[in-house]
Formats: structure tokens, sequence, C-alpha cells
């Protein structure tokens, strides 16, 4: 293999790729190209449905790009991998298992040399991180969107993936519960390293969770603008309201803005 | 106590309330049979009733068990194949349309002799449509999210079926085997009584009416209703088993 100047993580490279629908094809993304260094923090941002979660979904395997390559790792993603842990903003808990039992279900499928006991462990471990302690038994509907959101996030990250794929997991929780699971998100980032990519409508998360903000354009999408940012590491809320951070939004609020009149350009 | 105490008397009532209908109306044995005749009718015939009540009841959980094996497999491939399901969803619309009691004769001549067959086959073929149409429907209406997971993972067609996809659709599953299980008795009962020499409950049912015995005709009736209740309760009791969590949800 040869060696590369461009040495992401994850590396997405001239990919192009196109749905085909009952009314025509549909292109959605359009030579895009994209790294994140390991343990990086990419959110991306852009106008509804200009094909941010099938990023997500060629990252994950689950979609094979019409053109281009996605890159793991310095492998070609063709087919899943269990170096990935993803999570949706449905939180998609199986009901017929409890807690800690949903918790543990990747470390049933990903091989590994662990004990149940250890696996159980090892869930516990996560659940205690996100402030669910004590709610191990409990089933998936006895708890609150946001607690199910943590769970969801225990779940993604048990089998220790490289690669954590957050498609809009905190977008439809009330505004204190998303502030509350913001937190808990730099709190695993610390104890958990992972590199991760972070679907999301929400500017302020994405400057508050992600160490680069990459906007796309509008259908067919390609990265229209990147934001590097200053702060790393744990946050306050406060740093939210910073005249830094505010002018850090109006620029990605303007790029958005950017992005949608262009989707209607394209139209 | 209580869970046993009030369907049984609500029970009581009910015979209460039917004997003195009759008693009230002055209606003779051959209009409407009261509860105090059915006693007497069950008891000369006692044996009768247990040796034909068990041949209904093999035959009805056979057939059963049939339409289960059946109708999941069918729901398996309509629920996994959008071809498969577009290609015999209009069959089986229309084989379940036509009426059993038409079908009846049909088999019966088909199979002239060979009783047990006949109803066990009628027993499936009127109780297995809501069992593949159930699970069709679960399996195709799973949320691609909960396929995703562990599509993600690298997990195989067949774990993602075992792990998520059947215990999901356990319990559109168990509500489609309560109505099954009434079809299936409706079934063996249609050919109990149409075939000649039958045996079984129904076939008791038809020499009551041979004779004009309408009281043992009535006992008949309720023997089949008893034994309807003990096969829908152990149906509920293993809903509890293995799909009790979708209970809980519901509360």
């Amino acid at each position: 293999m040869t060696v590369r100047k461009n040495t992401g993580l994850i590396r997405i490279e001239n990919v192009s790729h196109t749905f085909n629908t009952d009314t025509g094809v549909l292109p959605v993304l359009d030579d895009l190209t994209l790294s994140v260094p390991k343990n990086g923090f990419t959110a991306i941002v852009g106008p509804s449905g200009c094909g941010k979660s099938t990023v997500t979904r060629l990252v994950a395997g689950l979609l094979k790009p019409d053109k281009g390559t996605v890159w793991l790792q310095g492998q070609k993603v063709n087919t899943p991998r269990d170096i990935v842990g993803m999570a949706f903003q449905n939180p998609v808990l199986l009901e017929w298992r409890t807690i800690l039992q949903n918790v543990m279900l990747p470390l049933e499928i990903v091989p590994n040399a662990m004990s149940s006991a250890e696996r159980e462990a090892r869930a516990q471990d996560l659940l205690k991180l996100v402030g669910l302690s004590g709610f191990e038994q409990k089933r998936p509907s006895e708890l609150s969107g946001g607690m199910r959101q943590r769970a969801s996030l225990c779940r993604a990250l048990v089998h220790r993936p490289e690669v954590l794929i957050l498609d809009e997991p905190f977008g439809a929780l009330d505004a204190f519960t998303r502030e509350d699971l913001w937190q808990t998100m730099h709190r695993l980032r610390e104890e958990e390293p992972f590199t991760g990519v972070l679907i999301t409508h929400d500017l302020r998360e994405s400057i508050f969770l992600a160490d680069e903000v990459v906007v796309l354009s509008g259908r067919p999408a390609t990265v229209q603008y990147c934001q590097k940012l200053k702060q790393r590491g744990p946050k306050s809320l406060d740093q939210l309201y910073t005249p830094e951070a505010i002018e850090t939004l109006n620029i990605l609020r303007e790029q958005i803005k950017i992005a949608r009149k262009d989707e209607e350009d394209k139209l | 106590m209580r869970q046993l105490a009030v369907p049984l008397f609500a029970i009581i009532l009910f015979l209460l309330f039917w004997e003195m209908l009759v008693w009230v109306n002055g209606w003779p044995n051959y209009k409407m049979a009261s509860p105090s005749d059915l006693w007497p009718a069950f008891w000369r015939f006692k044996w009768l009733f247990f040796t034909f009540g068990w041949e209904t009841l093999w035959r009805t959980v056979l057939g059963l068990i049939i339409a289960i094996i059946v109708g999941v497999l069918l729901g398996m491939v309509m629920g996994f194949s959008k071809v498969v399901r577009e290609g015999l969803y209009p069959l089986l619309v229309g084989f379940n349309a036509i009426p059993k009691a038409t079908v009846v004769p049909i088999v019966a001549l088909m199979f002239v002799g060979q009783h047990d067959l006949n109803t066990v086959l009628i027993a499936f073929m009127i109780s297995f449509f809501p069992i593949a149409v159930s699970v069709s429907i679960g399996l195709s209406t799973l949320e691609p999210e909960y396929r995703d997971i562990l599509r993600a993972l690298g997990a195989s067609k067949f774990t993602i079926f075992w792990k998520i996809a059947l215990p999901k659709t356990l319990p559109e599953f168990f509500g489609a085997l309560k109505v099954a299980v009434t079809l299936a008795f409706i079934g063996t009962n249609l050919m109990e009584i149409v075939s000649p020499h039958g045996r079984g409950l129904g076939a008791l049912f038809d020499s009551g009416k041979t004779n004009s015995d309408y009281p043992l005709m009535f006992a008949v009736l309720i023997a089949l209703a008893i034994l309807g209740i003990a096969l829908y309760y152990v149906v509920v009791f293993l809903e509890r088993i293995f799909a009790g969590w979708a209970e809980r949800q519901a509360d």
C-alpha cells in the first residue's frame, strides 16, 4: 500500500453517490473529500436532506459509494467493520431486553475473548459513566428519552470501537436534556478515546462537541466549508456564549444560508 | 383469589339467566335446552365426551402446529422478499376468502375415509392465514435502524433475524395465534360434522341432531367452548413466557 500524506483515521476521497428512486436518479454526494484524524471529532452540518446520513452509512460500510473510496485505518471500506459503533436519533433499544442486556448486544456479535462476567462489568462501567447506574435491570420503555439515548450511546461504545458515528442522536430531545448529553459526550470522550463523526442540525451542538465543523453544500453535497475550532477537550456551557463562539456560530449560520441558496439554485 | 372468583361468578350468573330465560318462556327442549338439562346429557355419554373430546383436541392441535410451521415459513419468505410478497399475497387472500365450509366436502371426497387426515388438513387450512400475514407484516415493517445497529457490526442475516426480527415479531405472532386457535376448532368441527362415520365432538353433535337429542347438542357446544377456552389460555400462557415484555409496555 502506498503511503499517503492525508493520514486521517477516516478518509473519504472523491466520493460521489447516487440513489435510484421511483422518480429517477437522485445524486446525493458529489466529489466529497473529507478526513478525520485519529481521536478527532468532526461535526457535519448542512441543509436538510443534503446527504449527511449517506456519509455516515458510507463510513459504516452499510453503503458502497458509486465513485471514490472510503478508508478506515488505511483500509478500504467494502463491508461493515466491527471497529465502528453507531447511534441514531431513534435509540432503537430492544424492548425484550433489559438496559444491561441491550448495552451488551454488540459483544454478542463482535468476536471477543470476554467472559460473560467481563461483558457485564464492561457494560456496567459504561452505564455508570453516563449516569445510568441502578437502571441496569429496567426495560427501555421504563426510561425517559434522554436516558434511552444514554443507553444507546453505551451500546455504541461497548465494544471499544475506533470510530463512533452519531446520526443526530440528540435531535429528538428537549433543550435541557440535550445539553446534559453534550456534557456526557465530553465525559465519554475523555474516558474512552474514539474518532467521532457527528451529524447534526444544531450549530451550537456542533461547536460544543467537535474539533472541526464541516458544512456540506446543498444536494448533491460536497464540502463547502471547514471550521477548525480552537477549544478542545471538555468545555463548559458558558463557553457557548463567549464573543468568539458567537462569531463562529455566525460564520457557520452564514455558510448554511449559502448552502441552502446553492440547493435552490441546483433545483 | 379475586382473579378466579370474578369470572366464576360471571359464569354462574350467565347460567342462571339462561335457565330463567328458558323457564319463563316455557321453551321446550327442542327449542332451547336449559343448563339443568345439560349435565344429565353429558353424564349419559360421558365416555363418548372424553374419547371424542380427545380426538377433536389432538386433531385441532396437530392442525394448528402445522399451521404455525407453514404460516411462519410463508410469513418469513414474504417478510424478507418483496417479490415473493407481491406474488403470494393475492393468492393467499383469495384462498382465505373461500369459505372453508365449501372446501370440506371437496377434501372429504379427495381423501375418502381418511378422517384424521381430512380433519387435520381443514384445521390447518383455516388457521395458517393470520399467522402468515402477521409474521410477514412484522418482518417487513422492521425499522431499518434496528437492522443497521447489527449490520454495522458485520452480523449475518441469520443473526439479525434471530436477535432482532424474530423477537420483535413475537407479539404479533401470538396475537394471530389466538385468532388461529379458534379458527382451527371451527375447521376440525366442520369436518367432523360433515364427514360420514366421523369421530370427535363434531360427530357427537351430528348424532345428537339425527336422534333429536337437543340437550346432547347443547352439551357438545359447551364441551367445545371449554376446549376452546383451555387452548386459548395455553396460548396466553406461552405468550407470557415468550413475549411478556410487550405486555408490560402497554401498561
